[in-house]
């Protein structure tokens, strides 16, 4: 039974106690504690259910490395899931769940599917369930999904707020360890820019934990004086509860500072994501021990050695009275020593080494605590918790020799750097046989721009092993990544250690080595995801011989922990059943983020109001005001229709266009792109962005053109004012402004870069409404101090003047077949002269119009609408637009590609207007059949519908679309299959349906 | 005619630091040759300072000119002198090729003010908003969270920031996320 000690805890707050509850039980733990250790102090061994057996788990280990503890965090809109419960601080009123059980933790009806392990090896979703075909979906993949799983998803919004911050650095220091202090100290003595961060609260690493000298000085001593030391150095800042999450090109780092998590009620940002760039990165993030591959080594009670310590040493936990230690390399010793000093008893040291000696295995000696070499653990009894050891020799098959009761097991596969950030920008990694690691290859370091390494592993995340060698390493990579940032002003002595003397590790990928099939299916490598040592033999023998194929196939490494247990253990154990070295099977890709942060924090300020941005035009809150039905137009939100009470948005619709038509409508046209281009060479330059001349258009006058892309394709149209000799003023489409905008100066800046002209984009330099309608110049007039009369501004031409007070531009263009002025003004102006020329319209009957109405009227009158119409492989000759192309041009673009055989095809689809005979509204990109089967046995088709409404105006339905050969077959009717079986028929017609000959539109 | 009416309508915020709309503002964007002495004195007339460096700007007086790229500058003026400054510009630089645009009403200006008004800043814009990087007298153009932006700093305390009109609401709530009370990261101290 875990239990707390009456002594110690260094990082503990025994004055101040603390409530939490876990499965809704109360418990109390203290200031410092994390959950995990809060857990233990309170008996609680069992803290979750595994992913696929649902076996029991308890707490293996002390850090973000933690397979078992996860737990749902908090509730209702603080509820998460998969929280690690090492790395979760204790705060009051905490509340915790375990996870993947039902219906309770302690009987867990899931567990059966342990009973079926047989027959569920790697990969059995690929083979056990194949057949009968419909059962896979209706049955099994159902009841997996059932039975797998992890925390719950929350269901409401997240209550919390997240924000990011850019910062840059001259030399960044992931890890707040004795290497990550010495490395900043260092690289802040030569003057650089130094930020240090650290994933943990409190500073220091494990060192205060494994004691030793530094400067002659407890290891505590010297983190608090080097904090203190760092905080005086105006160059130095330093971020705790800060980790480094993903290291990218460029030297951008992310890293995830986590403000408010120990802290719920401080309504401060909870998460902070901070988006790094540095010059030089070092990566101090130390080193973490790998587990044991023996038979039923997932027992609660289990434990890293290194857990042990820093729970017995951090927290004053103590994992058990009885805890066996059992180990390939000296380290673990200190395990045996420290339970020994605080009075626990160590019943043996299970040493799979033949032989060792060194001064830590004297001190175990010395302690009277029994070694036994050459043994390995055959397998773990109990069931719920450990209760006892089953001891064989390494070198055998798993014959039992003895048995020793205990209930804990601290163990240690010796340590793997945490190479993960080093390795996520291609850093290269070197395996080395005396260490029994991987660990980074001082050739193959992550590059930058210059060619030049940006990243530097320091400390044991360097493969140092030693506290001598951990800050001697850290010292001079501190040194060095300072100078490759270019600073090198002064340099402090290093920070010295004692030598110390280990013997060699021993390279233990099964324990024993020789073990059974049925040992091997209890070895677990993967906690979290319930991979065994048998599992990744049986991808071997598959043919899995890839170590990313290997891990797909068994899922070793791919749960929330990211294999940082089990990666290495399973790719040796890979590299034994392919016969091959370690360092050829090599490791799998490590991608950030190095432990998961949360959605909320990559989210940052992206949600709610701020989700993205919404663009306004000056008249939108009047809209907003005015019963506006919005429709997002690209990022702009337009009024589709002003709904009133009590009526249906299509009514609305209706009387918008039927006012428009008979009296006076209103539309708020400022989101149309409006592209100023001035030079000597502006003329010549828009004669090859438009398919018509541009360059002959008279100061005063519009024209309506056409913009294709080099592939002919229709990309835009709009209205082209010429201001003076040089200067012209294109309107776009709405969503085309941006695009266009850059289609231009790309063309300038790559292509014509000697042409003079200049484009500015002054889309929101002006509202721009359009007033249409029969009453349009009436009710200008009214406004007065502008000749609107049709001698003095006639249909497509513009000028400037005083409008009831206002400076406006007036154009005289019309998308709606109707008599109207498009009026340009500040846009500082756009509400004013909105308000006025809605009085001014009163008498009028003005109502204002929206989106659709324009739509349904332009529709009416045959004009196109770019993304209605085209749809990036429609060229202005489908369109009957062929007019709109010039024939005097030598060049414009897409020229030429509307004279390849395909576009001239007669049999292309073409424009035309489509009428059901019942006078029924077709459905909105409704295909016309044609007769027989394609390849594919598919129906053929010979057109389709692009645009649909009812027309208020001709009291019908009434449709544009694309039909082969279409215009030559004016009359034809087709059929258009609806998706509920139902044919409608459309007759062939002309496009326009309304004042085909254009006199109101040039009253 | 009508009194100008900006985005926002100088809407402020108090946060750690304060966020302020600041209303109309005359801005001319002149492209041309940078080096020519007829656009630099066509612009140095109006803003009554001297021309600006790759990067960087210059203030007197409420009036300035901000460098925005190779080809162009933002010329800054009291908003009710825009048109005519424009016009001046215009007359000044006739015969030579040159694009001068009153763009004042295009845009939003706001002040963010405040010994951590840097942090606001820095929260939403991949800028370099360090002492030591940014001072008065430096000009980025660049993007607060997912908009265009551009700014510079004022004095030691307050960051202008220039935002297109139609995102000014967006630009004014991000700010506000930005500056929140209690949520300074003490960075830049």
């Amino acid at each position: 039974m875990s239990a707390r000690m009456a002594e110690g805890g260094l990082l503990l707050n025994r004055d101040r106690a603390i409530e939490f509850t876990f499965n809704g039980k109360r418990m109390t733990g203290f200031e410092g504690d994390t959950l995990a250790s809060a857990l233990l102090a309170n008996g609680q061994l069992l803290v979750g259910r595994s992913f696929k057996y649902h076996r029991p788990r308890g707490i293996v280990a002390s850090g973000p490395e933690e397979p078992n503890a996860l737990v749902n965090l908090g509730r209702g809109a603080r509820l998460e899931p998969n929280q690690r419960a090492t790395t979760t601080e204790l705060f009051d009123g905490l509340e915790a769940a375990s996870q993947n059980h039902w219906p309770s933790l302690e009987f867990d009806v899931g567990v059966l599917s342990s009973c079926l392990s047989r027959f569920l090896p790697a990969g059995f979703y690929y083979k056990t369930f194949i057949h009968p075909r419909p059962a896979w979906k209706h049955v099994f993949e159902p009841l997996i999904r059932q039975s797998a799983g992890l925390g719950k998803a929350p269901k409401g919004s997240d209550a919390d707020v997240y924000e990011h911050f850019h910062v840059h650095a001259d030399v960044l220091v992931i890890g707040g360890g004795i290497a990550g202090l010495a490395a900043a100290r260092q690289a802040g003595a030569a003057g650089a820019e130094v930020l240090l961060v650290e994933q943990f609260p409190h500073w220091g690493g494990r060192a205060p934990v494994d004691g030793g000298l530094i400067n002659g000085k407890h290891p505590s001593r010297w983190v608090a004086d080097t904090v203190a030391e760092l905080e005086r150095m105006p160059n130095v800042r330093l971020r705790a509860r800060c980790m480094g999450a993903g290291v990218y090109d460029h030297g951008y780092v992310l890293a995830h500072e986590r403000l408010s998590d120990h802290a719920p009620e401080d309504n401060l940002p909870r998460h902070r994501l901070w988006k790094i760039r540095a010059r030089q990165v070092v990566t101090a993030t130390g080193a973490i021990e790998r587990p044991l591959p023996f038979a039923f080594n997932d027992r609660p009670g289990v434990m890293l050695a290194s857990a042990v310590r820093d729970y017995a040493v951090n927290h004053a936990v103590s994992p058990g009275d009885r805890t066996i230690v059992v180990t390939n390399n000296d380290d673990a010793y200190r395990t045996a020593v420290l339970l020994r000093r605080a009075g626990l008893e160590v019943p043996a040291i299970i040493d799979a080494r033949s032989h060792a000696e060194g001064p830590l295995i004297k001190a175990a000696h010395d302690h009277g605590i029994p070694v036994e070499f050459g043994r390995g653990i055959v397998k773990v009894k109990g069931h719920a918790r450990v209760e006892g050891a089953a001891i064989g020799a390494q070198a055998g098959e798993g014959a039992v020799l003895e048995e020793i009761a205990c209930d804990a097991i601290a163990m240690s596969g010796g340590w793997s750097p945490a190479v993960h950030l080093w390795s996520h920008c291609g850093g290269k990694l070197a395996w080395d046989d005396e260490r029994v690691h991987f660990r980074p290859d001082p050739e193959g370091a992550p590059t930058g721009a210059d060619g030049g390494a940006f990243v530097r592993a320091a400390g044991m995340a360097n493969g140092a092993v030693t506290t001598a060698d951990v800050l001697a390493d850290a010292d001079a990579q501190g040194r060095a990544a300072a100078e490759a940032a270019g600073h090198a002003r002064r340099r402090k002595a290093g920070p010295k250690a004692d030598p110390e003397q280990h013997a060699p590790a021993a390279a233990v990928w099964m324990m024993p080595q020789g073990a059974s099939a049925a040992l091997r299916q209890k070895m677990w490598l993967d906690f979290q995801n319930d991979v065994k040592v048998s599992d990744v033999q049986l991808a071997a023998q598959e043919g899995f011989e890839s170590v990313e194929h290997a891990k797909r196939y068994t899922t070793l490494g791919m749960a929330t922990d990211q294999g940082k247990l089990s990666n290495i253990n399973g790719l040796a154990v890979l590299s034994q059943s392919l016969n091959k070295a370690v360092q050829q099977v090599g490791t799998t890709t490590f991608r950030p983020p190095y432990s998961p942060i949360s959605m909320g924090a990559i989210a940052g300020e992206a949600r709610d109001e701020t989700f993205q941005p919404i663009r306004r035009t000056p008249i939108h809150a009047w809209h907003e005001a005015n019963g506006a039905f919005w429709e997002p137009v690209g990022q702009w939100r337009r009024p589709y229709c002003y709904r009133r009470p009590g009526e249906s948005v299509e009514e609305a619709v209706r009387r918008e266009v039927k006012n428009t038509r008979e009296a006076l409508g209103l539309l708020d046209a400022s989101t149309l792109g409006k592209i100023l281009v001035k030079g000597p060479d502006a003329g010549k330059f828009l004669d090859m962005m438009y398919t018509n001349m541009i360059s002959t258009l008279k100061p005063g006058s519009c024209r309506y053109g056409l913009m294709c892309n080099e592939n002919g394709f229709l990309i835009d149209d709009g209205v082209v004012a010429r201001i003076d000799g040089e200067t012209f003023l294109c309107h776009t489409t709405t969503g085309g402004a941006d695009r266009i905008h850059a289609h231009m100066e790309e063309w300038l800046q790559t292509e014509w870069w000697d042409w003079k002209v200049y484009t500015a984009n002054l889309t929101e330099q002006y509202a721009q409404i359009a007033v249409v309608g029969p009453k349009a110049r009436e009710a200008l007039e009214q406004l007065g101090g502008f000749d609107v009369s049709s001698e003095a501004l006639p249909f497509m031409a513009w000028a400037d003047g005083k409008l009831g007070g206002f400076g406006v531009r007036i154009y005289r263009i019309s998308f709606s077949g109707e008599l109207s002025y498009e009026i340009a003004v500040d846009a500082n102006q756009g509400q004013a002269i909105w308000n006025a020329l809605m009085q001014a319209g009163a008498e009028f009957g003005v109502m204002p119009y929206g989106t659709e109405a324009l739509h349904v009227m332009r529709a009416e009158k045959g004009y196109i609408m770019i993304g209605d119409e085209t749809d990036g492989t429609v060229i202005p000759q489908d369109l009957g637009l062929g007019w709109a192309i010039s024939k005097k041009k030598q060049d414009f673009l897409g020229k030429r590609a509307q004279e390849r055989g395909h576009m001239i095809d007669p049999d292309r689809w073409k424009l035309v207007g489509l009428e059901t005979l019942d006078g029924s509204v077709l459905p909105d990109g409704a295909y016309a059949t044609a007769p027989g089967t394609n390849a594919n046995g598919q129906r053929k088709v010979q057109g389709r519908v692009t645009s649909t409404y009812y027309s208020p105006t001709v009291g019908r339905g009434i449709a544009l679309g694309l039909v082969k050969r279409g215009p030559e077959r004016t009359g034809h009717v087709l059929e258009f299959p609806g998706t509920d079986g139902a044919i409608q028929k459309a007759r062939i017609v002309g496009p326009v349906f309304y004042d085909p000959e254009g006199e109101r539109q040039n009253a | 005619m009508p009194d100008a009416v900006s985005a926002l309508d100088g809407a402020a915020f108090e946060g750690f630091a304060r966020v302020e709309e600041a209303g109309p503002c005359g801005m001319i964007a002149l492209r041309g040759d940078l080096s020519s002495t007829a656009l630099r004195t066509a612009a140095t007339d109006i803003a009554g300072t001297g021309f600006p460096e790759r990067r960087k700007a210059q203030f007197a007086d409420g009036k300035g000119i901000c460098w925005m790229s190779l080809d162009e500058v933002l010329v800054l003026c009291p908003y009710r002198e825009a048109a005519a400054a424009a016009a001046k510009i215009e007359k000044a630089l006739h015969g030579t090729h040159h694009l001068a645009a009153n763009v004042s009403d295009s845009r939003t200006l706001f002040f963010v003010s405040g010994a951590e008004s840097r942090e606001a800043i820095a929260k939403l814009s991949p800028a370099d908003l360090s002492p030591a990087a940014f001072r008065p007298g430096q000009f980025r153009r660049t993007r607060l969270a997912q908009t265009p932006a551009a700014f510079w700093m004022r004095d030691d305390l307050t960051v202008g920031v220039i935002v297109f009109r139609s995102v000014a609401q967006y630009a004014f709530d991000a700010l506000k996320k930005a500056a929140a009370p209690g949520s300074e990261a003490g960075f830049f101290r």
